[in-house]
């Protein structure tokens, strides 16, 4: 049985050391401080103008991100469904059509490859998006099944639209059906004549929609949008990528490549992590007869958890930037922080932290060493760390159906 | 619907040494063949009317113990007194002949002194090392990373056994194992011929030339494991015998075999629980069930094609597709009038290499690896009707020829022409060397590897089913997770020559297997 793989290797040019999305000029227009960054392979944004207003435009208002760089690829044919089940941890073959999923990838050794979500555009017809490019994985997953596989990271422009004020703002710029769509719902749509589908999805954990159109009308969709801040009825804002690392943080998200080394980028065999390592249990459906990992979790399911990836409150006003955490202060060392913030919403230091769990148990106490700088002299200190089970934040008018309108 | 404790796959002789071992043990046991007749390979079939042949023709190292156990040769499986020779086919008829007395002792001709008493320091040391390896291969070698006292002593009587060699023959050992062919001959001989001749079996049947490095003298040192010292006999009663010999031990002890049985699909049970193999599917639908299925098919028919992607993880189901499997070895029988004759011997004894230094054989090699046919072919021939002469009527003989590099992949794709091509090119090769074959032939039959994948349901048409390869044998073969005859998919087992220790008419890979199974 083939397998299709398309990749149009043409569309790179190689005068272009970052390739521009096509919302560039507006995003060039917007970001005043010119902090570009790559994110696989694009032109991106890390703040446009003051991080203290992006962040606050997601929580607050509407803010807008140019996601067009998150890897996307659209996978159909007679197996695209067994493809994607022996792929992914969790069940899809329920997934509905206009239904999206969250998932998890692992290798054989049930290592985490990446997350991803899964849209079921229309029956039969998918798109996987990923942080990383996956196309390589997604090959050799694909031989010996009848399935297509298209990398349309290119072909794709998207916006996430995110804040308590994004229903509002969308519905005002011509997406009349906004109201009805439920978390994890696909709509497609037609916006000012042209066809965008709207999803009901995000990495913020407040209200928020992400709309996906063709290259050719991506600036159309980004004036859509933008054209109700300059009628006045809404204050909308462009956002980077450091604002939504603090409300993804915020929102207990986890970050591949980040938080923890994928497992395909690892080279230490101990820096590799499996999904209830990393607090993706919940998406490893066991009773699945197989995917791609679940024989190595069983096992793993069957031992103590030897570490966990954890939402850490870490007390006090010091950034625990790369520190080091121990059983006690002073004590023994038992992890380390992988990312961290401070958020203006809850005035606090929040951090995701690798940490062992020694005989399968979290460890009653957690401290963080700190380092820190006052005028160029470096200073040590010790904050206790407290551990949340849940996400840090979490409003209900995240799912709350139909949006409240503000 | 009936059930069988064991399906097995395949009735070559690995399927049949399994099957025996596992009904010997009383359990209910079905063999299914797709072919018309069992055997394989090995199978006698008539090419040409009132001619026979089967495509392996002759034997290195079946293995004693399985013969022993089973009582081969009271049901007809009995060793010759003498093994054959082997003949470096020189043009002129200068040729030189590796030979074994019914003592086993070696006699060297054709070649000089000083090669005469390199060769004796040759054969003592590989010998040793020969015998040091033979333990291992009827042995199942456990899984890397799996604790347990047994398994820990596997491997260290491995070790026990090399560091017994004594220091200076295990630190040659460790520098030889891997050498390419070339410089292991280069170091010991003069003679191009004897080169040549010495060098095949560590190549004949895998993607490997004199030069390619990847552990040609462990494969070498593997045939090395036989009866005559890894010197080629062939059976009282012809090849034929042990598939013969193996059927009437099948039957004996209650195995049901049926042929022209393909089988469909391995039929898996997929539930909340997981995989499990509950029989086969045949074409039209039946369903024969069984607690478990042992495939003697190779690695990559069972896996991708019977049991299908669908039921293996990612990672293995990439590996199963990434073994070297491609044969490069095409078989030519001729149907021959009479008895051929070859410069310079006195009959067509033994078995007759063509390949006159080892840059031929790299040569033919280069060609085939690109797709290509060799400019000048390579190859191993015996006249089989000189020790059975019922094979053809009488007067009558068979020509039958392993003929390497002939690539699965040809470039200009396989043809009616592309076959006629290069079976005349070889033709005209082997009349080089028996003047007047042309005015013999009756019949030529020329099977080129893609012919041998669809008449034998073998992947690449390669005998070996995965290439005797250093990343490909002992606890790797075929890879890691199916190594010790068990597969990922619970109730699966293996037992072909894509397992441990490989490939040839040997049984051990269907003798390991049904050792696993019984244990487990």
């Amino acid at each position: 049985m083939p397998s299709t793989i398309i990749q149009d290797i043409n569309q790179h040019n190689f005068h272009e050391v970052l390739k521009p999305t096509p919302f560039h000029p507006r995003v060039d227009h917007d970001c005043l401080t010119k902090n570009w960054m790559d994110w696989n392979g694009y032109l991106t944004a890390r703040t446009y103008d003051t991080l203290a207003a992006e962040y606050f435009a997601i929580r607050s208002s509407c803010s807008v991100m140019d996601l067009t760089p998150m890897g996307k690829y659209r996978i159909n044919g007679p197996d695209a469904n067994k493809f994607l089940n022996r792929l992914v941890t969790r069940d899809v073959s329920m997934l509905r059509p206009q239904r999206v999923s969250y998932v998890v990838m692992c290798n054989d050794e049930g290592k985490v490859l990446d997350d991803a979500t899964i849209f079921h555009l229309n029956e039969g017809d998918y798109r996987l998006c990923c942080q990383h490019h996956q196309l390589d994985w997604l090959m050799i997953s694909s031989l010996g099944m009848d399935v297509s596989i298209k990398e349309e990271t290119h072909d794709i422009a998207a916006l996430a639209v995110q804040g308590p004020t994004s229903a509002s703002a969308l519905k005002l710029a011509g997406i009349d059906e906004i109201g009805q769509l439920k978390p994890y719902d696909i709509l497609h749509t037609q916006l000012h004549g042209f066809e965008v589908m709207v999803s009901r999805t995000g990495y913020t954990g407040d209200l928020g929609y992400e709309l996906w159109t063709s290259p050719d009308n991506a600036l159309s969709m980004w004036d859509a949008i933008f054209e109700v801040k300059q009628k006045g009825f809404y204050d909308i804002r462009t956002i980077g990528l450091s604002a939504l690392e603090m409300v993804r943080i915020e929102a207990g998200f986890i970050l591949p490549g980040d938080d923890f080394n994928t497992a395909e980028t690892a080279i230490r065999a101990d820096r590799v992590r499996s999904p209830y390592e990393v607090g993706l249990g919940w998406v490893v459906n066991l009773d699945k007869p197989n995917f791609t990992g679940k024989r190595a979790l069983l096992d793993e399911k069957k031992k103590p958890i030897k570490r966990r990836l954890l939402r850490l409150e870490v007390s006090g006003n010091k950034a625990p930037q790369d520190s080091f955490l121990y059983a006690g202060k002073g004590g023994k060392r038992i992890g380390t922080i992988m990312t961290q913030i401070w958020s203006p919403i809850l005035k606090a230091n929040l951090a995701m932290a690798d940490v062992e769990f020694a005989g399968g148990s979290q460890p009653s106490e957690i401290w963080a060493e700190i380092y820190y700088q006052k005028e160029l002299e470096w200073r040590v200190s010790w904050a206790k760390g407290k551990v949340w089970n849940k996400p840090f934040w979490s409003h209900p008018r995240r799912s709350a159906s139909p949006p409240d309108s503000y | 619907m009936s059930s069988y404790d064991t399906i097995i796959i395949g009735a070559g002789h690995n399927g049949m040494v399994c099957a025996c071992y596992l009904a010997r043990r009383g359990q209910k046991v079905l063999l299914l063949e797709a072919a018309n007749e069992i055997g394989g390979l090995a199978a006698k079939r008539e090419f040409f009317p009132e001619f026979q042949v089967s495509v392996a023709h002759s034997i290195s190292h079946f293995s004693a113990k399985v013969a022993k156990e089973l009582n081969l040769e009271s049901h007809g499986f009995i060793n010759p007194s003498c093994s054959l020779p082997t003949v470096g086919l020189n043009r002129n008829g200068e040729h030189v002949v590796l030979a074994h007395d019914e003592g086993g002792a070696a006699s060297l001709s054709g070649v000089s002194e000083k090669d005469l008493a390199s060769f004796k320091n040759y054969q003592t040391l590989m010998y040793r090392y020969a015998a040091m390896l033979k333990p291992f291969w009827g042995t199942v070698l456990p899984r890397i990373g799996v604790s347990g006292i047994s398994k820990a002593m596997t491997y260290a009587k491995l070790g026990l056994k090399l560091r017994l060699l004594g220091k200076s023959d295990m630190r040659e050992f460790m520098r030889i194992a891997m050498l390419p062919a070339r410089d292991l001959m280069d170091e010991y001989f003069d003679n191009d011929l004897l080169k040549a001749l010495l060098s095949w079996d560590a190549l004949i049947g895998s993607k490997m030339a004199p030069r390619s490095p990847n552990g040609p003298v462990v494969s070498l040192l593997y045939r090395m494991g036989g009866d005559f010292e890894g010197a080629h006999y062939l059976p009282e009663n012809g090849i034929e015998s042990l598939i013969y010999s193996l059927r009437s031990v099948a039957e004996a002890s209650g195995v049901e075999t049926r042929t022209n049985f393909p089988v469909e699909k391995i039929l898996i049970q997929r539930n909340e629980s997981g995989l499990k193999v509950e029989g086969v599917t045949m074409p039209d639908g039946e369903i024969i069930t069984a607690t478990r299925v042992v495939s003697s098919a190779d690695p990559h028919r069972t896996f991708i094609d019977l049991v299908g992607v669908e039921n293996l993880e990612i990672q293995f189901a990439n590996r199963i597709r990434r073994l070297r499997s491609e044969g490069y070895v095409a078989k030519l029988h001729l149907a021959l009038h009479g008895e051929p004759k070859f410069n310079g011997l006195a009959g067509p004894e033994g078995r007759m290499i063509i390949a006159p230094t080892m840059d031929t054989i790299e040569f033919a090699y280069d060609d085939a690896k690109y797709g290509e046919f060799s400019r000048q072919p390579v190859m191993e021939v015996i006249v089989p009707t000189r020790y059975q002469s019922e094979l053809a009527p009488p007067g009558k003989h068979v020509i039958s020829a392993h003929v390497m590099y002939v690539p699965k992949m040809l470039k200009s794709k396989w043809s009616v022409d592309a076959r006629e091509e290069i079976k005349n090119k070889t033709i005209d090769l082997l009349a080089q060397y028996s003047p007047g074959l042309k005015n013999l032939i009756a019949h030529a039959e020329f099977l080129t590897p893609e012919d041998i994948e669809s008449n034998f349901r073998v992947t690449g048409g390669n005998w070996h089913h995965a290439d005797h390869v250093i990343d490909q044998m002992f606890m790797m073969r075929p890879t890691y997770e199916a190594a010790q005859y068990s597969t990922p998919v619970p109730g699966l087992f293996l037992c072909g020559a894509g397992c441990h220790p490989g490939g040839d008419l040997m049984g051990a890979a269907g003798h390991n297997a049904a050792h696993e199974i019984l244990k487990s």
